[in-house]
């Protein structure tokens, strides 16, 4: 192997890549039951990069080179870029020696388009081939559909992947008529379809013969370039949320347009990461799934965008003060955990706790519940309670002084789930 | 008050739980020897480690505490942290106390506290899950160092023996001075002579395997490349990986 040329071409096809944000290693169960190399289990994030976020996976492209010319993409047919290929043992090499370094949980691998989409497919599925049963490799393997691909490549992929992800892209047809023409949401929904279906077939022969083959046992999940056209936030989370019930997804990604191109289409080269927003979408994602809310409890035709200011699940609380204060020693779980401050650990910890006594303030904040916030809208064992009649935008006021002054003493930028 | 002197391991501390019960002490403070501060007025013991009494003491434990109980009790101790054995007795004591399931009654400062000890322990153990970085030797073997803020080797070994089951391998704790060596069939404790020598770095970067320069350059670029700058926030990453580990990270050095 020469190695220039190997590093030139890590750095291209990990350049290229890394605009997908998803990088989770999680939820697969695959074992080392071969005296192999690895397993799949709850993901690691080994490094992060300097944008903070997580570095789970070796995640790169096959090859940038496309035929597709999607404007958002760095990777698209017009684009005056340097072009690279790996082929198939450099990928394998790659990934076999970085785990055994433990630098990674696996590999995330998708690819440009060259030629067509299904002879695309069949490196990628491969590639995947090859680590399992070659090398005996039981570490995380993600592949990325390529839209189009035949049946029969997805069946084999998901026989040796652990998840399988076929990206939306852009929250609606029409955003995607406009901005990637060579794509529609048809083509996505067909693979997304099967796996699913096939996911499910699977699951239901594992019940009758427990040597049955794994089918992506992580499942599979999608994406979404957000900001790069006008959809608003209730658009987003709808589309999101239809996906989560309808495609059984394990995760929805949002990915913050990055500019990459100055085609009049998208925000100009020098507009910001929409950075906040994403975040916000994180956080309204989690409330879809772990703390029990409805997608319209979260956006509606009133409010269509999510606060920026404010996390969501405040939002949503100073919207229905009507449901507050609640009594922390009596309110059910599914309450507590719509408590701004609350988070669901402690809100975990308190309920358990609660059965051996009654929990004053000072419990709650050793369990970790974030009282500055919090105390608007509770009652514990304690006659020390706010008796005055806030209303929502009054809280919001406090709470926005309290942490601003915070804000400004330390963490500058830091972004993080309530 | 009696000064109770143990020999810091965890066996040692059930020992010590067991005089506590049998002579019936009131007040305790316990410590590990060699760090008891000067002692005027108290009454100091030593207590010396005894299976037979640890045993026994576990035992009740099993009982009163829910599976994995115990497990958490050792994680723990094996925090280190200066006078943490005190809450640990505190919550043992309770927990002999009590006919329910104490282990979730976080109302209790005992109970809360050795969660949260807990809590700060598992945390290291997930960072070196994540921070080991094996670099290979030209005898094939896989050779890590790290400095982990507490003792954690023994948290960590089923996870790297069940996931690096066909390959050879050291994680060396450099503070601690001691380190664990799989060997395709099991795993022994071991201590190394050259990793107190000044001359460490030097030897194990001439032992190292033929490619072994090759990935780590690989493994840096794809580290600079994944970056996306218009993104950069340095105080979360600073959060994730504070500087103290970056010593043993190769995309760091
Ligand atoms: S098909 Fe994929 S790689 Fe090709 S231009 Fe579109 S998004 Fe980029």
């Amino acid at each position: 192997m020469n190695d220039e040329r190997i590093r030139e071409k890590l750095s291209i096809l990990a350049d290229a890549a890394k605009y997908d944000v998803s990088c989770a290693s999680s939820g697969s169960k695959r074992k080392n039951d071969n005296k192999g190399l690895g397993d799949a289990s709850n993901g690691i994030c080994h490094t992060y990069t300097e944008d903070g976020r997580c570095v789970s996976l070796l995640k790169i492209l096959l090859t940038n080179h496309c035929i597709f010319d999607c404007a958002y993409c760095v990777s698209r047919k017009s684009n005056d870029i340097k072009r690279a290929a790996f082929t198939v043992q450099e990928v394998v090499d790659l990934t076999m020696n970085f785990y055994r370094r433990n630098y990674i949980e696996g590999l995330f691998l998708s690819s440009g388009i060259f030629k067509d989409a299904d002879y695309t497919m069949e490196r990628l599925v491969r590639i995947a081939k090859k680590l399992r049963t070659e090398h005996k490799f039981n570490g995380y393997i993600h592949l990325k559909s390529i839209p189009g691909a035949s049946d029969e490549l997805m069946r084999e992929a998901g026989l040796y992947a652990d998840r399988l992800s076929v990206n939306l892209e852009l929250p609606t047809e029409a955003g995607l008529k406009l901005l990637a023409p060579d794509k529609n949401q048809k083509d996505m929904i067909k693979p997304m379809n099967f796996i699913k279906n096939e996911i499910i077939l699977r699951k239901e022969e594992k019940t009758l013969f427990k040597k049955a083959p794994l089918f992506a046992p992580a499942g599979q999940s999608t994406q979404m370039v957000i900001g790069a056209t006008p959809e608003n936030d209730q658009q987003i989370l709808y589309t999101a949320n239809h996906f989560y019930n309808s495609f059984n997804l394990k995760r929805v990604y949002y990915s913050g347009y990055v500019p990459v191109s100055n085609d009049n289409r998208l925000p100009g080269l020098s507009s910001a990461v929409p950075m906040v927003r994403e975040n916000r979408l994180y956080q309204a994602d989690w409330l879809m799934r772990f703390y029990g809310f409805n997608v319209r409890e979260i956006v509606d035709q009133q409010n269509p965008h999510l606060d920026l200011d404010i996390d969501p699940k405040l939002s949503w609380a100073i919207r229905n003060m009507q449901y507050f204060p609640v009594d922390i020693n009596k309110a059910d779980l599914q309450m507590i955990l719509r408590v701004p401050g609350i988070g669901l650990q402690s809100a975990q910890k308190l309920v358990s706790a609660r059965k051996f006594g009654k929990l004053n303030w000072e419990n709650l904040k050793a369990m970790g519940i974030a009282i500055n916030r919090a105390r608007y809208f509770i009652t514990c064992n304690s006659q020390d309670f706010e008796r005055r009649e806030l209303s929502g935008t009054k809280i919001k006021q406090f709470i926005l002084a309290e942490s601003q002054s915070k804000y400004l003493k330390q963490k500058p930028n830091q972004l993080s789930l309530f | 008050m009696t000064i109770l002197e143990y020999d810091g391991t965890f066996e040692g501390l059930l020992t010590v739980v067991f005089e506590v019960y049998e002579h019936k002490l009131g007040l305790v403070k316990v410590c590990r020897e060699g760090i008891t501060q000067q002692v005027f007025f108290d009454d100091k013991r030593s207590i010396a480690s005894n299976a037979a009494k640890a045993n026994r003491v576990l035992k009740g434990l099993t009982q009163r505490l829910s599976a994995g109980g115990v497990q958490r009790l050792y994680a723990a101790h094996l925090s280190e942290i200066l006078g943490e054995e005190d809450n640990l007795l505190g919550f043992i004591r309770y927990a002999f106390s009590s006919s329910e399931a104490v282990e979730s009654d976080y109302g209790n400062k005992y109970v809360n506290r050795v969660s949260e000890v807990i809590k700060m322990v598992r945390r290291e153990k997930h960072r070196m899950e994540a921070f080991v970085r094996f670099q290979k030797m030209a005898d094939g073997i896989f050779y890590a160092s790290v400095e982990p803020d507490f003792n954690v080797l023994p948290l960590i070994l089923p996870h790297f023996k069940k996931r690096y089951a066909d390959q050879r391998w050291i994680i060396y704790d450099l503070k601690r001075a001691y380190g664990i060596y799989y060997d395709l069939n099991e795993v022994e404790f071991v201590q190394l002579d050259f990793a107190s020598g000044t001359q460490y770095n030097k030897t194990i970067i001439s032992s190292y395997s033929e490619d072994e320069m090759l990935y780590q350059a690989l493994w840096k670029d794809y580290f600079k490349h994944v970056n996306i700058p218009a993104r950069k926030n340095t105080k979360l990453h600073l959060q994730h990986i504070p500087k103290r580990y970056w010593k043993h990270l190769t995309e760091k050095f």
